[in-house]
């Protein structure tokens, strides 16, 4: 089975967010970027699936150039090769523009599966796997824990709301978008890293892929969060504090 | 052109809560750009459903009838709701956030060359969309450019169910063309993960533990906590997909939905999925290292600190309260 991944780097959980000069976007976190979560389960799935059944793992991804590291990250992990396309514009692009660029490298690859994670840590827009899945023209499966490959196509376990879930079937060639959870995430190891050094990472340039970029969306500014209640912060020394908050809880909020 | 077009979920039978605070939002946005709002309940059988909705201030009610959509499939509803809005044009198509739109609206708007402005928290002047980026701890504000139809979702709670206008509204039926080959999809009965022996959806006190308790053996830290106070444990989604807490104990979107009187959350940063699990709480206290936490801005008491301090500290102080 073919798989590709598509992967996007995205600002590290603990990086501290600073709203950029022109309000636009936020400070660049120096080096702090990472594996957006919810795409390394998706990887965790393609490489489960490659050792189950064999086959070839490839992970795409759209960005700057700091996205090498990431996309070398994957391939310690166990992918096979990557696909880089070069994008100075990712955040200035909406949902349906930055699939449309995945999507031009992804469909020469004809692979089998396409998997994605659910949504990304930054933008948490939840939209890409299942637009890839639109432009490619094939059946999909969003908010998924796992997969099975059956004779003909997939068994996949959906998570719903409140904690219920549902087995869906569809046939391959198929995008499936996955939650986080599903599997135990491997670590690089020694030699993982070492391999990937010598794997093969394509180069691809967004505007070379001529694809539909006018936005119908925009991100006009960002702005910190307002307060939708009055916190009352209490400080002092730890034991202070502590004393505080039962006497507020007992006397004020009345809840012991 | 015909205006605003709400997409209405039923449940049951029922229009789904979240449904309702789509059509507060539907209103709202027909408000700020002086159009007509609508209302559409896809479905298999929606008079029930349809006849809720006709009784609010709305232009149109439509039913969107066919058997293959009985169950739910993007497929089915992909092409029920792409052959009405060819029809109807509209300006703006408001959804609630819910897991099934989730699933296909993107697609949909992908279809029509559109793109989703998706679990929106607020619509202002312009008009213009808020929704949070950065794990909840930034805000976007977002426009849509160009002649076409604009798609929104919104999110759980950000609206008013009982924010919608009552009125009357004229019923018709619209019956998409689908052929059952399709469907590409073939989806199975819903089921429960397993048996639930917690029901955090009644608990009166709630003790919540998040990645910052860094390892599983540093829960009973926590736990002492919650049993000081008498309070159930919960979790967020790391903890429970660690597997250090068992799924049940999971708040949030995907987990269970709980309303106590006292919810402490404690290493818990406050992502838009956990927030909406519990912010109907009667009383909210974070316990975070970091001060700019989304937590800290659905919380009534916050402390800024470590948890490996101030938990032992806090147990000692209920346990000395209760004498």
């Amino acid at each position: 089975m073919k798989i590709v991944v598509a992967i996007k780097q995205v600002p590290e959980r603990d990086a501290q967010v600073r709203v950029d000069g022109a309000g636009r976007w936020i400070e660049e976190p120096g080096s702090q970027y990472a594996l957006n979560e919810p795409d390394a389960y998706a990887l965790e799935e393609a490489l489960q699936l490659r050792e189950q059944h064999g086959g070839e793992v490839v992970v795409v991804s759209a960005g700057p150039e700091r996205v090498g590291a990431t996309i070398r990250e994957a391939l310690a992990k166990g992918a096979d090769r990557g696909i880089q396309i070069e994008c100075g514009d990712l955040g200035a692009r909406d949902a349906l523009s930055v699939a449309r660029l995945l999507v031009a490298a992804i469909r020469p690859e004809t692979p089998d599966l396409v998997l994605a994670g659910l949504q990304s840590d930054d933008l948490g827009q939840g939209q890409t796997g299942v637009i890839l899945a639109e432009l490619l023209g094939l059946p999909y499966a969003s908010l998924i824990l796992h997969v099975e490959k059956t004779g003909a196509g997939l068994k996949v376990k959906r998570e719903l709301e409140e904690g219920w879930f549902q087995t869906i079937e569809l046939p391959l060639p198929a995008v499936v978008t996955m939650q986080s959870g599903g599997n135990k995430l491997r670590y690089a190891t020694l030699m993982g890293i070492k391999r990937a050094k010598t794997k093969e990472v394509r180069l691809l340039r967004a505007d070379a892929l001529d694809t539909e970029s006018t936005p119908v969306v925009v991100l006009e500014r960002v702005l910190l969060p307002t307060k939708q209640k009055t916190t009352q912060m209490l400080t002092g020394t730890v034991k202070e504090t502590a004393a505080a908050l039962v006497e507020k809880l007992k006397v004020e909020a009345r809840v012991l | 052109m015909s205006g605003v077009w709400v997409v209405v979920e039923e449940r049951d039978g029922r229009v789904s809560r979240i449904s309702w605070e789509a059509v507060a939002a539907g209103q709202r946005l027909a408000k700020l750009t002086g159009l007509t709002v609508n209302a559409v309940v896809p479905g298999a059988e929606t008079t029930a459903p349809a006849a809720e909705v006709a009784v609010k201030a709305l232009g149109r009610v439509v039913r969107l009838e066919h058997p293959l959509l009985a169950a739910y499939t993007a497929d089915g509803f992909l092409l029920a709701l792409q052959q009405f809005f060819a029809a109807e044009q509209p300006e703006y198509a408001v959804f609630p956030h819910s897991y099934q739109v989730r699933d296909y609206a993107p697609a949909l708007a992908a279809r029509l060359g559109e793109a989703l402005i998706g679990d929106v928290t607020a619509i202002g002047v312009g008009p213009e969309f808020t929704r949070q980026l950065m794990q909840g701890r930034l805000n976007g504000v977002y426009r849509h450019m160009g002649g076409g139809a604009c798609f929104v979702s919104v999110q759980a709670g950000a609206f008013r169910a009982d924010a919608v206008e009552d009125g009357s509204a004229e019923v018709s039926v619209f019956s998409p063309a689908i052929e059952a080959a399709q469907i590409r999809t073939r989806p199975g009965e819903r089921y429960r993960g397993s048996a639930q022996t917690v029901d955090l959806g009644s608990a009166q006190r709630i003790v919540s533990v998040g990645r910052g308790i860094k390892e599983a053996e540093n829960i009973p830290l926590v736990q002492e906590l919650a049993t000081a106070l008498g309070a159930e444990l919960g979790a967020s989604r790391p903890i429970c997909d660690n597997g250090w807490l068992a799924a049940e104990r999971q708040v949030g979107s995907s987990g269970q939905m709980v309303a106590p009187k006292l919810y402490l959350a404690v290493g818990i940063s406050g992502a838009i999925q956990h927030l909406v699990g519990m912010k109907g709480s009667q009383c909210v206290v974070a316990i975070n290292k970091d001060p700019g936490a989304p937590i800290f801005e659905v919380a009534d008491y916050g402390i800024v600190g470590d948890l490996f301090e101030v938990v032992p500290a806090l147990t000692e102080a209920v346990r000395a309260a209760k004498g």
